[in-house]
């Protein structure tokens, strides 16, 4: 998935910090969960998950950056912010992240393609397992056609979303 | 790299325990989301003021378009009101002296407090708004949230300064309604997708009709009796479909009102204080 084009390369003498090299994702997640707070008043799931498309972007585009646990403090933000029940988001991007390792093991190599097959994945087990545990914790009869549009358009949005983390990534690596 | 795995599987297994915990208990974590909402409260109070600068300009440049024949038309208008104002002050005071021959103690003090709407849940499948006022200006969970058009929906979980409501179009949120005109009683249940689904309590067919006004009956004792919840769009075999009459994500502002019970049963001399019956999360149990 990495560009040959981006030379990650920082310039002589210069390293970036340690809170640009480790913080800099973090807070990319964190801010994409907090899109919540925009004032809008929806009547529908209409906002992708933007906190779950950053991580998983992040997660395919620098696979070493992370260990799988990093789901659990990023997922409970996410919890926080959304209306999602507290568990929700931290149990599922736990188990999302875990899955990719595992696919990661298996496979030799991964393109462009694959990324994108990899988290239209995720992004439907996590929307969906929302969409479960929503339903089971007080929420009545939700239908599951009011969350399908938003699985589409969410993964449709990956592409976007992993190239502005690209960008994000060639400022953070270099100083 | 075993032990990340480890603690990650742990989590993911804390994680599930506590949704098991939200089946019993939906609103039991909720301290956790108070911190969340006071950090995001800021943000979303200047962006909500921002934007309602922004989405009026429409109106005010509208209001100039033919200013002269809508000032004549508004005019006219104004003339005809004022008769409707006699009358409906006529009407009100009659009111009060019928109300104080069955000795109610209303005193319509059900107004607590007026504050904005400033976010949502609008990544999730749950309707969920974010209110701009919390514990520490008496908002309290189970208190009903109107607009001047209608009813929004009830206060789910509070914090010092903010508080989530349970809009009326949520799939959990169950509102015993009736017909404005003639008393059929029904209950409302949100659709999640900005509707919600009228069923009758009377047995036979289907008695609404597309155009039917639904007004709150006041069982339950939550919602004050006649305020406006939906009007009827469509019905299909026993269940009619309506639209919810105040728009959350049109209203300036909104109400927060004492819980009905509490209002007309404030302490007075005679009658004791009830106790907290019954819980806020079950407003529909008639």
């Amino acid at each position: 998935m990495i560009d040959p084009h981006l030379h990650h390369v920082p310039r002589l003498g210069r390293y970036p910090s340690r809170f640009r090299l480790a913080g800099t994702p973090v807070i990319t997640v964190m801010l994409g969960s907090f899109l919540t707070a925009l004032p809008v008043i929806a009547q529908s799931a209409v906002l992708p998950p933007f906190g779950l498309l950053i991580l998983l972007s992040w997660r395919l585009l620098r696979p070493e950056l992370w260990r799988a646990w990093i789901g659990l403090p990023l997922g409970l933000f996410d919890d926080m912010m959304s209306g999602q029940p507290i568990g929700s988001a931290v149990f599922l991007w736990t188990v999302a992240l875990i899955g990719i390792d595992w696919i990661e093991h298996r496979m030799v190599w991964r393109g462009y393609r694959q990324d994108w097959l990899i988290a239209a994945v995720a992004i439907i087990f996590c929307i969906s397992g929302g969409w479960f545990f929503a339903r089971i914790t007080g929420g009545g009869h939700v239908s599951f056609s009011l969350v399908a549009p938003q699985m589409v358009w969410t993964a449709l949005l990956f592409p976007f979303v992993v190239r502005q983390c690209a960008r994000i990534d060639r400022w953070r690596v270099m100083a | 790299m075993f032990a990340s795995y480890v603690v990650a599987l742990t989590g993911a297994v804390v994680g599930l325990l506590l949704v098991v915990v939200a089946i019993f208990d939906p609103t039991g974590f909720s301290a956790l989301r108070i911190a969340a909402a006071e950090i995001s409260r800021p943000a979303s109070v200047t962006m909500k003021s921002m934007v309602s600068g922004v989405s009026s300009i429409d109106e005010v440049l509208v209001a100039y378009w033919r200013a002269g024949s809508q000032n004549v038309g508004l005019r006219r208008q104004v003339e005809a009101d004022r008769n409707r104002i006699i009358e409906a002050k006529a009407v009100a005071q009659e009111n009060l002296r019928l109300k104080k021959l069955l000795k109610l103690v209303d005193e319509d003090s059900s107004d607590l407090l007026t504050a904005r709407l400033i976010a949502s849940s609008s990544s999730s499948a749950r309707r969920f708004a974010r209110l701009n006022a919390g514990s520490w200006q008496g908002v309290r969970p189970g208190m009903p949230v109107r607009a001047p058009e209608g009813l929004i929906g009830r206060i789910h979980i509070t914090s010092p300064n903010s508080a989530d409501v349970l809009l009326l179009t949520d799939t959990s949120n169950i509102v015993p309604v009736r017909r404005a005109s003639d008393n059929i009683p029904a209950i409302s249940t949100g659709m999640g997708d900005g509707s919600v689904e009228v069923r009758a309590l009377t047995a036979g067919r289907n008695p609404f009709k597309p155009g039917d006004l639904l007004v709150t009956s006041g069982i339950g004792g939550v919602y004050q009796p006649n305020v406006p919840v939906a009007v009827v769009v469509r019905a299909q075999g026993e269940i009619a479909y309506g639209v919810p009459l105040a728009n959350p994500a049109r209203v300036d502002a909104v109400v927060v009102e004492r819980i009905f019970e509490e209002a007309v049963t404030r302490p007075g001399p005679t009658a004791p204080p009830i106790a907290d019956g019954a819980p806020a999360g079950n407003a529909a149990a008639p």
